[in-house]
């Protein structure tokens, strides 16, 4: 195993897929020449050529319509949109084409494409450059939403969005992008949850960034006598709800920790599939989301807007 | 299937096979009309639900772009696609059956008139969304310039005051992608006359971009066949984007719910007399002789076809309620 940076372990999983079937094409804004805003795709124009990987111009609508249409027609197009506050623009080709696509034809083909995405808060980008898009798509049937939180997950589950034959919309958070950690080339299994941390005193279910929080808020709250189990959601379409359950049948106890408006996230979703499937085993279930309110710009302000691991332990405590 | 350059190539050999291609376009469109009327009346029994879209005064259109598509074309259409689908080979009682919700249609009962999905006719799909036709159709011929074909575009003159058209015909044009955007303008975007919403003329949008325009009598078989042909030969040939403007006009609403009070007082009546059928019968008479007793045969032929498509998919299944749709395929 090899460690790598979160946005090499991404540039990895494509280089392998491009490399591994000629279907394969990667395109977006500033992708290729230049490599990407975010340094996430240098080198791979030059080793696979205009025809396989291109710049765009700034056309979010023809870029998705290019996704879906040439999937439709036989390739297997990655796409690029920089920032996830620019998926408004590509809704139509995604929610109209794509996802129903498989459904629509009666199973005559599914739409196998990939929208890569840099998304999330913390980078001091302001309202309109820091949203998480999950949301937006989570009630989407035909869309599978991937959010790794590790190197390790971003190469295998890109890996595996490539080779999945439906589209999948997937989520880089811009935080991670200099995190390290092993990976591997192993071609990953979406719509699979996964315990990061075993205990025994409470759930915390949580992804990318806020992953990492609440890890670092276990270890915290471990000196305090609460023994958090942690669970990284890594898929959130379709939503791995029995392995949360399981967990919650040995702690009792289940924390969401998102980061996205309250109203109407996914943390919203689990903490109701739990009550419906396992009310019998809770004894508490709450979330922590980010307010009903734009990302702010200025740093201290964007920086207590974020759920950080101090106010997941004081949360904890406090219950 | 024969290629493009053979069904030209066929055509273009005597005036005898010309008159019985020519003839067999006149009865695909004869097809479309009456196909429509019959969708008319079921709309009228209630037995096509929701909305549906005729039409009814375009069909030199879609049968004149098809007849010069080969087997590795591909094809996008509006939610006023029965025409196109028709015109492409997609099995008229089984699109029949799709509008009335049967399990035997097309997608089983599960697109209805707007969303008709048949790949083994070439037909991608037909968009729901104004301008989809356009995105779907740019991605298409990003794939299909590997393979020789070429994508097909229908799409409405409304649809040229989309972003989608602006930023895929620049597109499609930066990649010189193998693509004909066929214009199909019916004079109206619904209820609105489009110049009155339309700055310019369509045509020179695309000639900005150096995107070859063609504007066209779209009511003629034989001018949209021959301008078809050429666009798509030059498509096919690398010299990308290709753009035709076909003026035609609907004999109908937009949709079931439009009697059409927008129109200006005597103009129905002159497109009538324009009518891609009349002018079919004309042209096949005096081209090449053709007798009113043959066109009526075909039109006769027609009609019997018709009324047995009508009666089976009348008498075809509904799918039963039970049946829970697969979300993702798997693999």
């Amino acid at each position: 195993m090899a460690e790598l940076d979160f946005r090499g372990a991404v540039c990895e999983a494509l280089d392998e897929e491009l490399e591994h079937d000629e279907r394969v094409i990667f395109f977006g804004e500033d992708v290729a020449k230049p490599g990407g805003v975010f340094a996430v795709t240098p080198g791979l124009f030059e080793k696979y050529g205009e025809e396989r990987v291109f710049d765009t111009p700034i056309s979010e609508l023809a870029m998705a319509g290019t996704a879906f249409g040439s999937a439709v027609a036989g390739l297997r197009p990655v796409m690029e949109i920089m920032f996830a506050d620019f998926l408004p623009l590509v809704m139509d080709s995604l929610v109209n084409q794509a996802a129903k696509y498989w459904y629509l034809s009666n199973e005559q083909q599914s739409v196998p494409l990939v929208v890569r995405t840099a998304a999330g808060a913390g980078g001091r980008f302001g309202a309109v450059h820091s949203q998480m898009p999950v949301a937006w798509f989570h009630s989407v049937p035909g869309l599978k939403i991937v959010c790794p939180s590790t190197p390790g997950d971003a190469k295998a589950l890109l890996k595996a969005a490539i080779r999945d034959e439906n589209p999948v919309l997937f989520v880089e958070h811009k935080r991670l992008y200099s995190i390290r950690g092993e990976v591997n080339g192993d071609v990953g299994r979406i719509g699979e949850a996964k315990v990061v941390r075993e205990g025994s005193d409470l759930t915390i279910v949580s992804s990318m960034v806020s992953l990492h929080e609440c890890l670092a808020a276990a270890e915290t709250l471990s000196g305090k006598g609460v023994d958090a189990e942690v669970i990284d959601v890594r898929t959130m379409r379709p939503l791995d709800t029995a392995t949360i359950l399981e967990s919650v049948e040995k702690t009792n106890r289940l924390l969401v920790v998102e980061e996205g408006p309250r109203t109407g996230g996914w943390a919203g979703e689990i903490l109701a599939a739990v009550t419906e499937d396992g009310l019998g085993h809770i004894d508490d279930i709450w979330r922590i989301a980010t307010p009903d309110a734009p990302v702010p710009f200025s740093p201290p302000l964007e920086d207590a807007f974020l759920p950080g691991a101090d106010a997941v332990v004081e949360s904890v405590l406090s219950r | 299937m024969a290629s493009q350059t053979d069904i030209t190539a066929a055509a273009d050999t005597s005036s005898e096979d010309e008159a019985a291609v020519y003839l067999g376009l006149y009865r695909r469109m004869r097809l479309i009309r009456r196909f429509e009327d019959h969708v008319q009346t079921l709309f009228q029994q209630s037995l096509v639900h929701g909305t549906t879209h005729l039409y009814s005064g375009e069909e030199a259109g879609a049968v004149g772009v098809a007849s010069v598509l080969g087997d590795r074309d591909r094809v996008t259409a509006t939610y006023r696609g029965h025409g196109a689908a028709l015109a492409l080979g997609v099995n008229p009682e089984a699109l029949l059956a799709e509008l009335l919700g049967r399990s035997t249609g097309v997608c089983a009962g599960r697109s209805g008139s707007m969303n008709v999905v048949d790949l083994e006719h070439r037909l991608i799909g037909c968009f729901s969304i104004v301008g989809g036709t356009i995105a779907a159709a740019t991605g298409v011929g990003l794939a299909l310039k590997r393979t020789g074909g070429v994508a097909v575009a229908f799409f409405g003159e409304g649809t040229t005051n989309q972003a989608y058209f602006a930023e895929c015909l620049n597109f499609a044009k930066v990649y010189e992608l193998p693509v004909l955007f066929m214009c199909e303008n019916n004079g109206y975007g619904e209820f609105t006359p489009y110049q009155d919403v339309t700055a310019g003329a369509i045509a020179d949008r695309p000639r900005a971009l150096g995107i070859p325009a063609d504007k066209i009598d779209g009511n003629d078989i034989w001018t949209v066949r021959a301008t078809a042909a050429a666009a798509v030969e030059r498509a096919r040939n690398g010299e990308g984007p290709q753009f035709i403007e076909s003026m035609t006009y609907r004999f109908v609403g937009h949709s079931r719910s439009d009697p059409g009070k927008y129109r200006v007082p005597g103009e129905l009546d002159e497109w009538r007399l324009r009518d891609p059928l009349t002018v079919a019968r004309t042209g096949l008479a005096e081209r090449y002789g053709v007798s009113d007793d043959t066109l009526d045969d075909v039109d006769a032929s027609v009609e019997d076809e018709l009324n047995e498509v009508v009666e089976a998919a009348k008498a075809a299944p509904f799918p039963e309620p039970g049946e829970t749709a697969r979300e993702f395929k798997d693999g």
